[in-house]
């Protein structure tokens, strides 16, 4: 069981917020718009700041799910 | 600024040119956040506030019944200034947005840092050893005008002219429509002339790119082409230099926060966030096209919605502890750049440049403080942010 980010892109705006904050969960388009890097994973070391993208993206556009 | 006949109550007669609400608009708004959450006026045509942070973000999203072909409140009828994709709705928006998109990402954004550096550097050299200056006018007024400049191409000596126009649609151009169209009028004549140029002979810069651009197929029309530069000087400038000065503004009334952020410059992005949140300059507006409510509040086609990104910044149902500046905040969602399909284009510009212009002024002066003799002035509209910073360092 892990964790997986999710990025709805069609609530996604490119605030770009995701990106700052969890470069290695997430990167951006050629239009700035987000998706979550291969198929969102996320390491345990990375787990905080898979909270803090979701936390701090304006649109509410990241999931996190537990995965099995 | 002329006088205006003064407000007594705020929930029906609000009025965001009046003094107290450019002086200081927060404690008007906490107060009609708590008992009057839409309050309206019948100033400049009927205007509603929504000041909850859930009721902004409902109207922002509701691109249906509430449309951007008008974004300023103004006190005049109103022309339609065309400048995509500010001005448009669905279904133009996203194809006149995503033109502009490339230039502003992040990677696009970088390549201007050394830049930006050095212009940071080369104006505090002027005035570090003069023992104080005035950091909106000597600083943060200099900064983006000049970024800007060199994305669209033109010379950073015209900074000048660009503020003035600025200053004539944004400030004085809300009750003044000659002076709003006369300035539009020059901008039409001088971007048509910076078009004609790069026609003959193409640059690398962004009127370049928009003069060569298509949509479907087809370049884009000559009104959306000057809009869409005007949009991108005037959207670039005020508002980030308001930013910055916010900062200062900030920085110079709480020194424990400044010696934080210069002993640990790591926090300076946190801390700029949480600064876009508390001091967000940009107010927007749409008008109502079709009868609606929002959260019961019903509100009438025709009328305007001031949309106070600002306010629902200090929604305390949204971000605990609203009223003060953490700027080690971790949970930050705020919308300073919008929300929904008309999220700022230059966000990532703006906090570029806001991020470089604490550091480089950080590394050089620590230590700063506004000063006692002189008056803070901000400035009145749509844009809020100092207009003069009088500070003394050390």
């Amino acid at each position: 069981m892990g964790l997986k980010v999710k990025v709805d892109r069609e609530k996604c705006q490119g605030h770009a917020r995701c990106a700052a904050l969890a470069p290695e969960l997430f990167a951006l388009d050629e239009l700035g718009n987000a998706q979550e890097i291969g198929d969102g994973s996320v390491p345990d070391a990375l787990v905080d700041k898979a909270y803090l993208a979701k936390a701090n993206c304006p649109e509410m556009a990241i999931d996190v799910e537990e995965t099995k | 600024m002329s006088a205006r006949p003064p407000v007594n109550d705020w929930s029906t007669d609000f009025d965001h040119l009046d003094p107290r609400w450019i002086e200081n608009p927060y404690p008007i708004w906490d107060e009609l956040r708590d008992k009057c959450p839409i309050a309206h006026t019948e100033r400049f045509r009927g205007v509603y506030f929504p000041s909850r942070y859930e009721d902004v973000r409902a109207v922002a999203y509701d691109t249906e019944n509430f449309s951007s072909r008008r974004i300023i409140v103004r006190e005049t009828p109103p022309p339609r200034i065309p400048a995509p994709p500010i001005t448009s709705d669905p279904p133009e928006h996203r194809p006149a947005k995503n033109l502009l998109l490339p230039a502003f990402t992040p990677d696009a954004i970088k390549r201007h840092e050394a830049g930006m550096r050095e212009i940071c550097g080369k104006l505090i050299a002027r005035f570090a050893d003069k023992g104080g200056c005035d950091a909106a006018v000597d600083y943060a007024q200099e900064i983006p005008v000049r970024v800007i400049a060199v994305m669209l191409g033109l010379p950073e000596e015209e900074g000048g002219r660009f503020r003035k126009w600025i200053h004539e649609i944004l400030e004085a151009g809300i009750t003044r429509p000659d002076i709003l169209m006369k300035a539009i009028g020059e901008t039409e004549e001088y971007f048509r002339n910076e078009v004609a140029k790069r026609r003959a002979a193409p640059t690398d810069d962004l009127i370049s790119q928009l003069a060569a651009a298509k949509i479907d197929g087809e370049p884009i029309s000559e009104p959306h082409l000057l809009g869409a530069i005007r949009l991108i000087l005037i959207a670039g400038i005020d508002t980030t230099w308001s930013a910055i000065g916010s900062c200062f503004w900030h920085l110079a009334q709480h020194p424990q926060d400044r010696k934080r952020l210069v002993n640990e410059p790591e926090l300076i992005p946190t801390a700029v966030e949480e600064f876009l949140r508390a001091y967000a300059p940009v107010t927007m507006a749409r008008e109502v096209i079709k009868d609606t409510t929002i959260n019961g509040c019903p509100m009438k086609s025709g009328e305007m919605v001031l949309l106070s990104f600002p306010a629902a910044n200090r929604d305390p149902k949204m971000f605990p502890d609203a009223e003060r500046v953490v700027i080690d905040r971790k949970e930050n969602r705020h919308a300073a750049f919008g929300l929904g399909i008309h999220r700022c284009i230059g966000s990532n510009l703006a906090r570029l440049e806001i991020t470089v212009a604490l550091q480089e002024w950080l590394k050089r002066i620590p230590e700063f403080r506004l000063d006692p003799s002189a008056k803070v002035t901000w400035s009145e509209g749509t844009v809020r942010g100092p207009r003069k910073l009088p500070m003394l360092f050390g």
